[in-house]
């Protein structure tokens, strides 16, 4: 019997892989569905934005375990990427897919590059929202605004500042493609991950993995483009 | 028919391997392809040069010695076959085909196209039986078994060892041969004593052996010649929380 | 000078006979087992479940086999099913009739108490195996199921469907595996023995060559356990698999082990028609085809029209003709004898002409395509894979090929051979199956040598007999090395112009017409003068590739094809030896009127087994004794 600790091996990296992937893909719904507040108006997209700074401490917890499965989602992706190196070091002069039962697909091969990319976009995201101007330790007043007598940051017009650039409405639509392009492998894997695929149901998962992943990005995609041509 | 060869040849396991390509001109479309090495290789000693190596034994697609990826395809093109029973009529004339050994660390290459395999053994050492010696069996009726887990069971029991999961895997990845093993115990009560223990030897087993992660690319399910399914893999999944709690 | 051999069968009635041995044999002091050391060559069934039942008992083993793993071995390969007399159909079966079915299948040319042994103890290798997680088909109450196999009049075959002896074979390996990961087996795979060594006249250890360094090694033990399965290959094309060879068998002959009946060959009757000289090997379909599948040849000869367009009264279905009562499922030798038949009245079909129909059109009409696919599928499957053709919509074409060696080196009643402390089990011996093996037999004579049989054997030798001690360094593990290397090293030495395939095939050109499926003393005269000029032929002229020190296939083959050049020769004299029919084993001058297999019981029941002798072979006999069953002709008319 093994005396390290079980989430360490190929298995137990994967479960984790697997739950982090999960818990991520819960979060990014729930944050698609923030940005679409806008939809409804500024007001309402700060008033949003409000409630959850006003949370604190809960805020805080949540944003620490949204950390962790950040970093263990993005350590595992590293370790089994270069545990791939490793275990076949000379590559074949020709390989290919053999089709049929195989979920092998440009997502799934280029999950390491996909999560990559969205890694770094993360933290820039981060950086010009989150600590953007009025934001925690970048104080600036002219991104205040009050809503019923209530002072609050007004994020709307940040937003809208950032996507009205063609850098940050492309930018930020190509980087949810590859959200796309990872959760077309990444949920129906997951749910392999931790066993919870019958034979039977596969083809309905993946196809239904593929189809969320489809509506996450194009939930995300419809406010910089709207924002961008003036849609809003 | 006349067939191309671009074949793999490395004279040992620290050597530097190269491809060299050869001809057979009198292909016959009903040969199997390890027929067409057999042919190659007589012509090779008749002129002086070492014939290719590659394993090979009962030809009949069970006892798994074979295997080589054929056109980037471990086993090569036929669905569910291994390549001893892959047959020349899928080949037209003039194709060339390009064979190489599989390729994984923990399958070091021994000559040519045969590697070792061993790593597969160890890790059954590992746990992949039950613990019972012989002489100590009850009645083979005293424990009924579902039917529908005895031939679940025997699907997953049906792995020929022959590597081509991890061969075609991106990762070289050794899960599905490991998580067959651990699912044809986990659904009969005679595996399940040792259940806990098993799944976790056997999966640090196949680690330690330098095999890679699993990304389920489902690779191995398309390439495995009895087709084993890659709900095995989801299996052993299950099979590890569950010794993990406890 | 021929002797009279002792089989050692143990006193009482044949139902105690078993137990009074065991009652009686010397045991071995628990504590000591472990100072003990055996060799067992072969990982098959015989091998992998003796192996792993030695080291389970606490005694040190060490598993040599060729392949890269110990789970390759050619039982994998096995289909059908193993027989035991379980009775759990209650369709009357017992131990009696599972021996008695055994011994008539086998036209009364084995050993009455080795066989009944044999049916007693294939109660508990199903039991054994169940417990080590065999997958076996059941029913849908979770019970085992049971079928009716090789023409048996009860249900007594377990099976995992068509793959019962790889299931059988993986779980004898899940055992030995075990044993190697507590370090209680040590495991030599890759390793070719090339000699016994004596000491003292005892078997004392191995000289192997290393597969991948081409190193001789010298292994030492206290007996050592040959379980390296049949010697069909000697024929080129057979359903064996392609590294199947009989040199670590030969080599214990020419070290003093007695061959026997060496000319009992079972051709299996359905088999995949070779397509052209390139063939490396024939596959096998299993005989439960015949379940369902009709044989027929045209009645014409030369009729070579699509079968299709041929009418049913144009057609021959001469099993059915000719054996009103059993029809289609006549027992193997007999099928494959009227394939022959037919081929050589010139209505063979196909391309070759050399194969018959079995045509599943009638049972397609009667039960519907789907329960023939549920029956069949997958060998219909592996029939269009190899031959390209549709078994649905044109008859298979089949052939017999050569399947099982029911001769192997002589043994006792406790499985040792001439050479004391040389122990032979499974295929490799010859001791249960007579002249004709029964379908679902092979794999519970191995298992049972292995699992039952030998631990308890051998256990009475080790205790009964104390060894000297000796090292490696004795001078009979260097003249053993010295002859292995000897002759490796002339083999590389020739330098000659034909290939040892080429070698192989006309051996076994030679073997498939003379000591075939019908031979005849003019031809069998004639394959001993051939295979001698062969033989002489091979050793100046053969061209072995490369070196002795790398992983170098040619040069095994070149060491086996030479022992086949060897057995061949004794096979086609014990043949010509033997002037009666009896199972496989059909002698043209020895027929009924109607064409059937004649017995002659006043001068051959007997066992022949040959003893190698610098001048040449002899042959000694084994009288067999039938004191509980009575010697009729096999009828199936």
């Amino acid at each position: 019997m093994t005396s390290r600790n079980p989430l360490r091996s190929p298995v137990g990296k994967k479960l984790i892989t697997g739950i982090t992937g999960l818990l991520l893909t819960g979060f990014v719904i729930v944050h698609m569905v923030g940005n679409l507040a806008m939809f409804s108006g500024s007001e309402a997209y700060n008033e949003y934005a409000h409630f959850l700074m006003s949370l604190g401490p809960v805020l805080y917890l949540f944003e620490f375990g949204l950390v962790a499965f950040f970093v263990f989602h993005i350590v595992n992706g590293i370790q089994i990427a270069i545990g791939k190196r490793r275990a076949r070091p000379v590559a074949y002069d020709t390989y290919k897919s053999a089709g049929g039962m195989s979920r092998q697909t440009s997502s799934s091969r280029s999950m390491i590059i996909t999560g990559v990319v969205m890694a770094v976009f993360l933290v820039l995201h981060i950086a010009s929202f989150k600590f953007g101007p009025g934001g925690p330790g970048n104080a600036d007043a002219a991104y205040m605004t009050s809503i019923d007598g209530v002072e609050m940051r007004d994020l709307a017009k940040l937003v809208e500042e950032k996507f009205s650039t063609p850098l940050y409405a492309f930018g930020y639509t190509a980087v949810m493609l590859l959200l796309v392009i990872h959760l077309r492998h990444g949920i129906w894997s997951a749910l392999q991950s931790l066993g919870a695929m019958r034979p039977s149901l596969t083809p309905a998962v993946y196809t239904i993995g593929s189809l969320i992943g489809v509506l996450i990005g194009l939930g995300f995609i419809a406010l910089p483009m709207a924002i961008y041509f003036n849609l809003l | 028919m006349n067939i191309k060869l671009k074949v793999w040849r490395q004279a040992g396991p620290k050597s530097k391997g190269q491809f060299e390509t050869y001809t057979v001109p009198e292909a016959n479309p009903h040969m199997s392809f390890l027929e067409l090495l057999d042919v190659l290789n007589e012509q090779l000693i008749k002129d002086g040069i070492a014939p290719i190596e590659f394993d090979n034994d009962c030809r009949e697609g069970i006892c798994g010695m074979c295997g080589v990826v054929v056109d980037g395809v471990a086993h090569g093109p036929q669905k569910r076959t291994a390549c001893c029973q892959l047959h020349m009529r899928h080949y037209r004339d003039g194709d060339t085909i390009v064979i190489e050994p599989w390729r994984a660390e923990a399958f070091p290459i021994v000559k040519d196209l045969v590697v070792d395999r061993s790593a597969f053994d160890r890790i059954v050492g590992a746990g992949g039986y039950v613990s019972v010696n012989a002489g100590a069996a009850q009645d083979a009726n005293s424990l009924p078994i579902p039917k529908q887990n005895a031939d679940l069971a025997m699907d997953y029991a049906s792995c020929i060892g022959c590597g081509a999961c991890v061969a075609a895997c991106p990762n070289a990845s050794a899960s599905l041969f490991t998580a067959a093993k651990i699912s044809q115990f986990a659904l009969l009560p005679q595996g399940a004593p040792e259940r806990k223990t098993r799944v976790m030897t056997m999966v640090d087993q196949m680690e330690a052996e330098g095999f890679g992660d699993c990304s389920n690319h489902a690779e191995c399910e398309a390439v495995c010649p009895k087709g084993i399914s890659i709900s095995s893999i989801a299996m052993m999944r299950r099979e590890y929380m569950k010794a993990m709690l406890g | 000078m021929s002797t009279v051999l002792d089989s050692k069968i143990p006193e009482g009635p044949l139902q105690e006979k078993w137990d009074n041995y065991k009652n009686k044999i010397k045991l071995v002091n628990p504590a000591n087992k472990r100072k003990h050391s055996v060799i067992v060559v072969g990982t098959g069934l015989a091998g992998g479940s003796a192996a792993s039942t030695l080291a389970e008992l606490g005694y040190h083993v060490k598993s040599f086999c060729i392949s890269d793993s110990p789970r390759r071995a050619h039982s994998i390969a096995a289909q059908g099913g193993i027989n035991a007399a379980k009775n759990y159909p209650n369709d009357g079966d017992t131990v009696w009739r599972l021996f008695y079915d055994t011994v008539k299948g086998g036209d009364y040319r084995s050993r009455e108490a080795n066989v009944h042994r044999l049916a007693q103890i294939a109660n508990n290798i199903i039991d054994q195996c169940v417990a080590q997680g065999v997958p076996f088909a059941r029913e849908y109450g979770g019970l085992l199921d049971n079928r009716s196999f090789g023409g048996a009049q009860v249900s007594r075959t377990f099976y995992a469907r068509g793959q019962t002896g790889q299931q059988l074979l993986l779980g004898a390996y899940s055992s030995l595996s075990r044993q190697i990961a507590k370090g209680n087996v040590d495991m030599f795979p890759r390793q070719e023995m090339l000699e016994l060594v004596k000491i003292d006249g005892r078997a004392r250890g191995i000289i192997t060559r290393n597969l991948v360094t081409g190193e001789i090694e010298r292994h030492i033990a206290d007996a050592v356990l040959l379980c390296t399965g049949g010697y069909g290959n000697v024929y080129y094309l057979s359903t064996n698999a392609i590294n199947s060879n009989a040199t670590a068998a030969w080599r214990c002959h020419k070290k003093g082990a007695y061959f026997a009946n060496p000319c009992f060959t079972q051709i299996h009757p359905t088999c995949i028609p070779m397509s052209g000289d390139y063939q490396s090997k024939l596959t096998l379909m299993s005989e439960s085809l015949r379940n369902d599948g009709r044989v027929w040849v045209p009645k014409k000869v030369g009729d070579d029209r699509n079968p299709k367009d041929i009418p049913e009264d144009e057609r021959d279905y001469y099993l059915e003709r000719r054996y009103p009562s059993f029809g289609n499922l006549v027992p193997r030798d007999v099928a494959s004898r009227n394939a022959k038949l037919a081929c050589d009245d010139g209505r063979g079909v196909g391309e070759t002409k050399l194969a018959v129909y079995l045509d599943f059109e009638e049972s397609i009409q009667r039960l519907g395509r789907d329960v023939i696919e549920a029956r069949y599928g997958n060998l219909f499957e592996m029939y269009e894979r190899i031959t390209g053709e549709n078994p649905y919509e044109m008859p298979m074409r089949i052939y017999p090929a050569v399947h099982y060696t029911m001769g192997g080196l002589w043994v006792d009643y406790e499985l040792q051979s001439t050479v004391p402390g040389l122990f032979v089990l499974g295929e490799a011996n010859f001791s249960d199956h007579g002249a004709n093996r029964l379908g679902a037999s092979a794999l519970m004579q191995g298992l049972a040598d292995g699992y039952f049989v030998a631990p308890y054997t051998l256990g009475n030798y080790i205790a009964s007999n104390k060894l000297d001690a000796a090292d490696t360094d004795h001078i009979a593990f260097v003249e053993a090395e010295a002859e292995a290397t000897d002759r490796l090293n002339k083999l590389l030495s020739i330098k000659g112009t034909k290939t040892v395939s080429e070698f192989h095939r006309e051996l076994g050109k030679i073997m498939w017409n003379y000591v075939g499926m019908s031979r005849t003393a003019e031809g069998l005269q004639k394959a001993i003068s051939e295979i001698a000029a062969l033989r002489e032929d091979f050793w100046q002229n053969v061209k072995v590739s490369g070196e002795n020190s790398h992983l170098n296939k040619d040069l095994e083959f070149a060491g086996r094809v030479a022992d086949f050049l060897e057995l061949g020769e004794l096979m086609a004299r014990d043949a010509l030896t033997r002037e009666e029919s009896c199972g496989g084993h059909f002698r043209e001058e020895h027929q009924s009127e109607e064409g059937e297999a004649k017995r002659n019981d006043d001068d051959f029941t007997f066992v022949s087994a040959w003893q190698f002798t610098e001048s040449g072979h002899e042959l000694n006999k084994e009288d067999l004794v039938y004191e509980n069953v009575e010697l009729t002709t096999r009828s199936y008319k």
